[in-house]
């Protein structure tokens, strides 16, 4: 069922689309720049960005930084919110289960093949960055550039391949969340665009209480609140605290809302 | 093959299936009638485990449903409320998924299994043109192609002729009498009189979630046990058969269940006989006995459609 769920995943066609539109953006920032010239002011603008005119290596992070903020949840709570409630508004849900495919194994390959969608779409959009940084930005090569943390001093080659590594890693974790509470709006609804909308709403509620003061004690639980502690993987030394904190976090998500899922779509009467 | 004991399911206040008891025997063509709204469709879902029954209990090919849907539903076929497929891919692929989908059926038979159904519903000449460009017929034949990938010993079809044209109607009618002769059984529920009276060996009436008659067709359709004569002569005849005779319509009945003998006394009194034979309650009557048009007597008039009841 699991190779079912990604057979179905890469042919349709909406994948593909929505990948290349995730990759549009961030093409487009690094043209701008190799263009003008003008970078966003150190510390101001989306992360690494500052940097990314001197030293193009760094773009596949700053690629990330642009699409993660909004693009790729929202790439990523359509394609969860479509998993149950995509299946049952176009009918194919009550043959799926009637051929039968147990109730948990389909949430189980629906739930893999999302992460899939996440995996494949981080990695096109690093892949697309370093090829788009090295061709139109920094101008050493790249063997004997040291690129510099964010605090100051020097990363070998070595160690920038090392951490963004890990930093697309972190992004991946970062968005089990928003893929668990779309999945268990999937299964609450037979429409995909309320389950999406659904999990959209959570992440605005989620990025606007982090801007209010009265709101910290909050901070913590909030799904949005470590994802750009991926930057502090390039601080020397790393400072795992908030990246650890994240990584945690998600996990409960995804335990609490694919519990939810599970208790609602194993009990639910199919009338789609 | 199927087999139910107080089956109900409430939704809410509302009493969609209630206390049903069925029975289908291998090697029936079962007719499951019911107008719209009835619960047929909340019926079918039950026995198929996507609608979990409120209580009752549900047995499909000798194992409880549907904690051993595992094991049966892969010798069920099933068309449920009209056929569903993805559309941006042709229908050979869309077979091939919801066959790798699940268990029963190996991957090596596959593709022969699939033409071998393609050619039975005569989809085997459309190609790799995407679902989304077929007709509602051919949509339908694709799901019954889904529903026989695995030769299944039981058939459960809502409503399957519905979308086709009339000779779309005819050819699904043999390839169901087809499957029958073969060996499956066949379960239909619609809502279609003359589809059933046609096909099927035996008959279950759900009227507003109660299932008021289960039984052979041909015990339905008996003979009354009166004779049916059509003559341009109605007063000669009455007057010559003295009582034993009511008119209805143009139609005149006669106490007695001998046609040929009362053919011989009008023609030899001079009656003229245009038609004249048995009389048989046709599926329509014994239907319309059985239910109750308004339901204001069983239910009180409040009821609303069950979910899931496509009007």
């Amino acid at each position: 069922m699991i190779l079912v769920e990604l057979r179905k995943l890469v042919r349709r066609p909406r994948t593909w689309v929505t990948i290349g539109l995730l990759d549009a953006l961030p093409t487009l920032v690094a043209i701008l720049l190799a263009i003008t010239d003008l970078g966003p002011r150190a510390g101001t603008g989306p992360p690494f960005l500052s940097a990314v005119l001197s030293d193009g290596t760094l773009f596949p992070l700053a690629a990330l930084g642009i699409v993660l903020p909004l693009f790729l949840p929202v790439a990523v709570a359509v394609v969860a919110g479509e998993a149950v409630a995509g299946e049952a508004q176009g009918g194919t849900l009550r043959y799926l289960l009637v051929r039968p495919v147990g109730r948990t194994r389909l949430l189980v390959a629906k739930l893999v093949s999302v992460i899939a969608f996440v995996v494949l779409t981080v990695v096109v959009v690093a892949a697309t960055g370093y090829v788009t940084g090295a061709l139109l930005l920094g101008d050493q090569p790249l063997q004997t550039t040291l690129t510099t943390s964010v605090s100051g001093s020097a990363l070998s080659a070595t160690e920038v391949w090392q951490r963004t590594g890990l930093a697309m890693g972190y992004v991946m974790i970062s968005m089990l969340g928003v893929a668990a509470v779309a999945l268990f709006f999937s299964t609450l609804t037979d429409t995909p665009l309320s389950a999406a909308l659904g999990a959209l709403a959570l992440l605005i509620a989620s990025t606007l209480l982090l801007t209010l003061d009265a709101a910290d004690a909050l901070a913590p639980y909030l799904p949005t609140r470590y994802w750009l502690a991926f930057i502090d993987l390039f601080r020397d030394p790393v400072l795992w605290r908030d990246v650890v904190r994240g990584a945690l976090q998600q996990g409960a998500y995804v335990l609490v809302f694919l519990g939810a899922a599970w208790a609602n779509f194993t009990t639910k009467d199919i009338t789609s | 093959m199927i087999r139910t004991q107080g089956l109900t399911k409430r939704y809410g206040s509302v009493l969609a299936v209630d206390e049903v008891d069925l029975d289908v025997r291998e090697g029936d063509i079962y007719g499951f009638l019911g107008a719209n709204g009835s619960g047929k469709s909340t019926t079918v879902r039950m026995l198929l485990g996507l609608v979990l029954a409120t209580s009752g209990d549900i047995e499909l090919i000798g194992r409880p449903m549907p904690r051993a849907a595992a094991e049966v539903l892969p010798q069920v076929g099933a068309l449920v409320e009209g056929p569903a497929a993805y559309g941006h891919l042709s229908g050979r692929a869309n077979l091939t998924l919801i066959d790798a989908a699940g268990r029963g059926g190996t991957r090596a038979s596959r593709r022969r299994r699939i033409d071998t159904v393609l050619e039975q519903v005569g989809l085997d000449q459309v190609g790799r043109r995407p679902v989304r460009a077929y007709s509602m017929g051919m949509r339908q034949r694709l799901g019954l192609a889904a529903a026989l990938l695995r030769t299944p010993r039981l058939l459960v079809l809502d409503e399957p002729t519905n979308g086709l044209d009339p000779q779309g109607i005819r050819e699904m009618r043999d390839l169901l009498v087809e499957l029958h002769r073969r060996g499956s059984t066949i379960f239909l529920s619609s809502h279609l009189l003359a589809e059933v009276e046609q096909l099927c060996t035996r008959v279950g009436v759900l009227d507003r979630g109660r299932l008021v008659l289960q039984d052979e067709l041909a015990d339905l359709r008996a003979p009354t046990g009166r004779t049916v004569v059509l003559t341009p002569d109605v007063d000669a005849a009455h007057a010559l058969l003295d009582g034993r005779s009511v008119l209805h319509g143009d139609r005149l009945l006669v106490r007695g269940t001998d046609p040929a003998a009362l053919n011989a006394e009008l023609v030899r009194a001079g009656v003229r006989v245009a038609e004249l034979g048995p009389e048989r309650r046709s599926l329509e009557d014994v239907v319309l006995a059985v239910t109750d048009p308004d339901g204001v007597a069983r239910r009180g008039p409040s009821r609303v459609p069950a979910r899931g009841e496509a009007a």
